[in-house]
């Protein structure tokens, strides 16, 4: 390092070099990729949390519901009516604890919760049968744990079925001699666990996306590293950029990974169009991380960037629709729902991977990401502090 | 650019700056002038305002009142501009530890629009004697190096103004005369540079210094001025019984600082008659031998402080 290393002729810079915009993202950008491969905790936390959760929730999800707590209204007394309730006894989903006499008696037995299940065999049933009138099989279930209700009732046509070839009544299983009326009560349209796996996808990159970036900022104002990074010549709306871009590739892969994992080994169907599923799922990723990004300009360390992001997590997962139905919710939550991600995220990730919606219809959810990433961006540009006042 | 054209030969000027932490007000109205291509050393006590009074400069604070230009540009408004032309070492290594010293030097002559990053950095690396070091983590550096890169990485844009703070705090003599070096070639190629630091021999070799206490700033000017500007009478003292003596003189009427220096001591004061007075029994005592001295640069130092201290405690 000697003085008469340097040229004589120091060129002072003369103008701004072009593309210094792109430049000092991307030189950002780099960096923060850099740092990522170097940050071995972060880097597991992008594969192990979402391939844990999904794993853990999925399966807990997937679990056949078993001994379900069953009442049985058995008005007649015959040789079908115990024939089937045997079959459904067999297969473990239900175990009958009551046979009551009274439609009350059955009524308040699942109103208190005593039993999730009722089946309901009413008079005249066999004899209806015989004659081909095709009479209703009435099956009541408790459908505010809507896995337990839903997954027994699929179960139920099966067995039935298979109970009347047992005893020799059944024509062609097309055409069943009788007719199960079933009864979803409290929770009429139960959401299968076909609902929660797109659910959790959701779920999963809300937390894992608002976490990358709500310890952002706080982290280089508490290594110090602030004091130099506002030194130079960087704009906040680079810095942004620069801080969201690679993540939002990290969340791409961890979005592909869940996803992947939701078809393969949860059945859950991909009816729509995978690519605009992709496009809508990376405008999902950046929103959070444009939040969590936001929370990150707003806090003074670590441990507030992390209590912001919990806040926000929260309600996420209460309002969205992810725990309980959105249309049941007063319309006060169904308001605040509106302002989060997730709430559109689930609405577009169910339609399209249960129900094959096309763009068309999911244009509004679309444009509320769109707009509720732009006011976190505006608000982290605007708050970002540019001095270390 | 107007006003740089206006006083080409200023780099800094500032008037009045003031800054308050918590209501405490920490630089009080401060204003200094630092020439073009001129080494201008920041001395001053700890927590005197130093490092606060360099981010204001580059905009990193902002004043609560006062008014400056850098380089021409405005400090309050013109932050932007004077961010692209000036190179600011930290006090605290701020550069990322997690990254190698070659990703480090990328990542700013990126942000600065060097062309040609790679090939930057690498002249860089070499030059810095950092070769074979490069894909080393920053944060791996021993004390020294990290003061070195982050040398390096200021100067990577080619600056026209170096705001160093304590850049040799740490750092070994042979590496500080060659950081010495390399600052008084950068002046030679039309660089300014403000340089904060603790060490005497530093402030000997800076064109200008300025000495700030508690927020004020005490003395400026070239090192002769302001040790004449002091007005301070020095007797250096050696022989047997320094110590006692020392004893004795400290807080005498016109002796306002009493300093051992190796084997003498030195007795100074302001008030020529009263010192005097005082030291005339104990120069006729005989067994010491009494000498009139020039006042070191630290004497003056050490009699500014104390004597702001009684302004301030
Ligand atoms: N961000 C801040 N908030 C509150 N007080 C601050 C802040 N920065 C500096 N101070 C206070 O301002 C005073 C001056 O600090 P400064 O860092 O400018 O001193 P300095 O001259 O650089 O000291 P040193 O030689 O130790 O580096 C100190 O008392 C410090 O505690
Ligand atoms: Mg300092």
């Amino acid at each position: 390092m000697s003085a008469t290393d340097r040229g004589a002729g120091r060129i002072p810079p003369v103008k701004p070099p072009r593309f210094g915009f792109l430049r000092r993202t991307y030189a950002m950008l780099a960096k923060e990729l850099i740092q990522l491969r170097r940050d071995r905790l972060t880097f597991a936390m992008i594969v192990v949390i979402p391939v844990m959760q999904l794993l853990l929730f999925g399966y807990a999800i997937n679990t056949t519901p078993r001994h379900l707590p069953t009442a049985v209204l058995l008005q007649e007394d015959s040789d079908l009516g115990r024939s089937i309730l045997k079959a459904l006894e067999n297969t473990a989903y239900f175990k009958f604890v009551h046979e009551v006499q009274s439609v009350e008696e059955f009524d308040n037995l699942l109103l208190s919760g005593k039993v999730l299940f009722g089946v309901e065999i009413p008079r005249g049933f066999e004899r209806a049968v015989r004659r081909g009138e095709k009479p209703a099989l009435l099956v009541a279930a408790d459908a505010t744990d809507p896995v337990a209700a839903g997954s027994a009732m699929s179960a139920l046509g099966q067995i039935v079925q298979t109970a009347l070839e047992h005893d020799r009544v059944a024509g062609d299983p097309g055409n069943p001699p009788f007719e199960i009326r079933a009864h979803a009560r409290y929770n009429p349209a139960a959401s299968s666990r076909l609902n929660i796996v797109p659910g959790l996808v959701g779920t999963i990159l809300t937390m894992t996306m608002l976490i990358f970036t709500a310890l952002s900022v706080t982290r280089e104002i508490e290594r110090g590293t602030m004091e130099n990074l506002l030194a130079m010549p960087i704009t906040p709306v680079e810095v942004m950029l620069g801080k969201i871009l690679p993540y939002v590739g990290v969340g791409f892969i961890q979005a592909s990974l869940i996803l992947g994992i939701g078809v393969l080994l949860f059945g859950v169907p991909l009816r729509g169009s995978l690519p605009m599923l992709a496009a809508l799922s990376t405008l999902f990723i950046t929103t959070n991380l444009a939040i969590g990004y936001t929370f990150s300009t707003l806090v003074q360390n670590q441990l507030q960037a992390m209590q912001a992001s919990m806040m926000f997590f929260l309600p996420s997962i209460l309002l969205s629709g992810f725990m309980f139905p959105f249309a049941g919710m007063p319309i006060w939550a169904q308001y605040l729902g509106e302002c989060l991600p997730l709430t559109h995220y689930l609405r577009i990730v169910r339609a399209i991977m249960l129900k094959g919606s096309t763009l068309e219809n999911l244009r509004y959810d679309a444009l509320a990401l769109a707009a509720l990433m732009l006011i976190a961006m505006t608000i982290a540009v605007t708050r970002f502090r540019r001095t270390l006042d | 650019m107007t006003d740089a054209s206006a006083a080409p030969d200023i780099a800094i000027e500032v008037k009045g700056l003031t800054k308050s932490f918590n209501g405490r007000e920490v630089v009080h109205d401060l204003s200094m002038q630092v020439k073009r291509g001129s080494i201008y050393g920041f001395l001053g006590p700890n927590g005197s305002g130093k490092t606060t009074t360099i981010r204001m400069l580059c905009g990193l604070l902002t004043p609560d009142s006062g008014e400056g230009t850098c380089l021409g540009y405005d400090i309050r408004r013109d932050a932007d501009k004077i961010k692209r032309q000036v190179g600011y070492m930290t006090q605290r290594f701020s550069l990322y530890q997690d990254l190698s010293v070659r990703e480090n030097l990328e990542f700013v002559a990126r942000l600065y629009g060097v062309p040609n990053a790679r090939a930057a950095a690498r002249e860089m690396i070499e030059r810095l004697g950092l070769s074979g070091r490069e894909e080393q983590l920053a944060g791996e550096l021993s004390g020294g190096w990290k003061q070195r890169l982050a040398l390096g990485a200021c100067t990577l844009p080619n600056p026209q103004l170096l705001l160093l703070d304590e850049p040799t705090a740490g750092v070994d003599p042979k590496a500080r005369r060659d950081f010495w070096n390399e600052i008084h070639g950068l002046a030679a190629d039309g660089l300014t540079v403000l340089v904060s630091t603790h060490y005497m021999d530093e402030a000997e070799r800076c064109h200008e210094i300025a000495y700030i206490a508690y927020g004020t700033l005490l003395a400026h000017g070239t090192v002769d001025e302001v040790i004449a500007q002091s007005a301070l009478a020095t007797w250096v003292v050696t022989g047997d019984g320094l110590g006692a003596l020392a004893h004795e003189l400290a807080g005498k009427p016109g002796v306002d600082m009493v300093a051992p220096f190796g084997t003498s001591l030195h007795v100074s004061g302001r008030d020529h008659a009263a010192l005097e007075a005082t030291l005339a029994p104990y120069r006729s005592g005989g067994g010491q031998h009494w000498q009139h001295g020039a006042p070191s640069l630290e004497d003056v130092f050490i009699e500014l402080m104390s004597r702001t201290k009684d302004n301030f405690q």
